[in-house]
């Protein structure tokens, strides 16, 4: 863990001409849990450095297709996992993976906030220091760095002390990016990050979802249509465990390919 | 009309039971206390029993009470707490966390007296005898001592102390973990920085209450260790090399009296249990007074670690 990475930017990567390259790659995926099939041959490219926006009904397998990437799918259950998800290339589902260096590059931001019972500073500086930081000097600065990447250090500088759950709604969401923040991700996962939230606290976490792509290949799902038109580069549309269709975002939302998919965005069910 | 006098009647009928509750523990306290607050004096908790456990105080019950209720905190707490963290943090669902959590549940409901019987077969007569066995030089393990009987009485609060544990691990939000983990930590690290921060109240609060539950039992003591009458206290004066004093010591290879073993005595085996029945109302009292005191520092740890959640 190195602090300073936050304050540089990335190295760019060179990409074909005309294709993004593809940060996490999906192959012919198919999770299941007991007694329930999630997800069904889903092939999927997640461009680099874009924000890509995963739509669909309840229960059609959108949480458990971002989850599947940080492998958060599988705690304390028992799964069935056919094809492959990749990360820069590398099997994810290979023997021997590296959980925890892989939850170090891909962060995650969940659907309610949940900051742990501890100060804002412990809040942020929590992942810092499992991953072996301990100088207090470096922590306070990853702390302020990644507070000021989730707009929330100008109300959050001066009770750094006070306990996290003095917060609205709003703020602890973005306390929670924050945290994920301050691990310095690659890939920042978000299940519905704003259906716990109002509408200012919303439009808020948006425009930092904008500000994030510069610098971070984002997931997000939701159940919002007009979030995700607003938000997202590309966007993939799920049905029963399947994907039905991804492209560009502007094309899925003014001339999608398939039937299905238009009759979800323009909501004759869902 | 109908529905409103049933309302009546429910609420009356379950007002009732609350209060037979309350009319119940009064009648126990206030008996034990006016029979109990007169004996009690310095001269009572301080001084030993004289004249054929007639007359004097109950200084040794008291002290050995102390002594193996800490010696069974010592040897039964850390054991079920970590017992309980690897059930719930660890195993999960698997058929062999099942049938832990499946004899746990049987354990606790297993009358005290068959942990005493239990005690005698196995720590006594096995671990013990086996113990001097090996050592050779007759009997000093293979008896009854304060060892054994704060080991059974270890063994039967274990369950208890393990579901109370693992309640207050359940209680911890799945979503505190599940951030934990999606930060890359491992699930040790989750374990001690997310989760037992967060129900350390509640595993001392379970813990103590069910401490103070096995500090007052009498059965499992019954053949492992307490005497009915020990005129010295379980002590032992160890030496300290080249200095040529010693420092005394509770020694737990050794004999104790202890409170509730004592007022089942002074009632039943007594030879005037009518000329004894003061004792027994102020060992009574000493011995509830005692558990009470546990249990009032369960609940203010609880009011403490409820207040400091918050901050820390």
């Amino acid at each position: 863990m190195k602090s300073s990475v936050l304050a540089t930017p990335r190295p760019t990567r060179q990409a074909a001409p005309g294709a993004d390259p593809a940060k996490v790659a999906f192959r012919n995926l198919s999770f299941s849990f007991p007694g329930r099939q999630a997800l069904s041959g889903v092939t999927l490219d997640v461009p680099e450095r874009r924000v890509t926006a995963i739509i669909g009904p309840s229960g059609c397998g959108k949480s458990t297709l971002i989850k599947s990437i940080n492998r958060i799918a599988e705690i304390g259950t028992d799964v069935k996992v056919e094809g492959s998800v990749t990360l820069d290339g590398e099997d994810l589902y290979a023997p021997g993976m590296d959980l925890v260096d892989l939850r170090r590059r891909v962060g995650m931001l969940f659907q309610k906030p949940n900051p742990f019972p501890k100060t804002i500073f412990d809040n942020v500086a929590f992942g810092p220091r499992i991953h072996g930081v301990t100088g207090s000097g470096e922590l306070e600065q990853v702390v302020e760095t990644s507070l000021r990447q989730a707009a929330l250090w100008d109300e959050a500088k001066d009770r750094l002390g006070t306990s996290a759950l003095e917060l609205s709604g709003g703020q602890q969401q973005r306390l929670c990016l924050a945290r994920v923040l301050a691990v310095d991700p690659e890939v920042i996962l978000m299940d519905e990050p704003c259906s716990a939230l109002d509408p200012i606290s919303t439009a808020r976490i948006e425009e930092l979802i904008e500000e994030l792509r510069e610098r971070y290949t984002v997931v997000i799902v939701t159940h919002n249509m007009q979030q995700a038109a607003r938000v997202s580069d590309r966007t993939a549309f799920l049905l029963s465990g399947q994907l039905v269709e991804v492209d560009d975002t502007e094309k899925i939302f003014t001339t999608p390919a398939d039937r299905r998919t238009e009759d979800y965005i323009t909501g004759r069910f869902g | 009309m109908k529905r409103r006098f049933v309302e009546t009647i429910a609420l009356a009928l379950l007002r009732g039971t609350a209060l037979a509750v309350l009319l119940a523990t009064a009648l126990l306290l206030g008996s034990i206390v006016k029979g109990g607050l007169g004996v009690i004096t310095w001269e009572f908790l301080a001084t030993e029993p004289t004249q054929g456990m007639t007359h004097g105080g109950i200084f040794p019950a008291i002290f050995g009470t102390v002594c193996i209720t800490l010696l069974m905190i010592v040897m039964a707490l850390p054991l079920g707490v970590c017992a309980a963290i690897y059930m719930v943090e660890y195993a999960g669902n698997s058929a062999l966390a099942r049938v832990i959590r499946a004899s746990v549940n049987n354990l606790a409901g297993v009358p005290s007296i068959v942990f005493g019987l239990f005690g005698v077969g196995f720590f006594i007569l096995f671990l013990g005898r086996s113990i001097d066995r090996v050592r050779g030089g007759g009997l000093l393990f293979g008896q009854p001592a304060m060892l054994w009987a704060a080991a059974t009485l270890a063994v039967l609060v274990l369950p208890v102390i393990i579901v109370n544990t693992a309640e207050a691990l359940n209680a911890v939000p799945r979503s505190h973990r599940e951030a934990s983990f999606a930060l890359g930590a491992t699930r040790w690290q989750t374990v001690s920085r997310v989760v037992l921060p967060q129900a350390r109240a509640g595993i001392l609060t379970g813990s103590i209450l069910s401490i103070s539950r096995g500090a007052g039992e009498t059965a499992p003591i019954l053949f492992t260790g307490c005497a009915y009458f020990l005129p010295r206290l379980p002590i032992a004066h160890l030496g300290i090399p080249f200095t040529g004093l010693s420092l005394p010591m509770v020694n737990p290879l050794d004999q104790f009296m202890e409170l509730s073993y004592h007022i089942f005595i002074m009632a039943t085996q007594s030879t005037d249990a009518t000329l004894t029945r003061p004792i027994q109302y102020g060992t009574t009292l000493v011995l509830v007074a005692l558990t009470f005191l546990l249990n009032l520092a369960a609940i203010s740890l609880r009011v403490r670690y409820r207040r400091g959640l918050e901050a820390r």
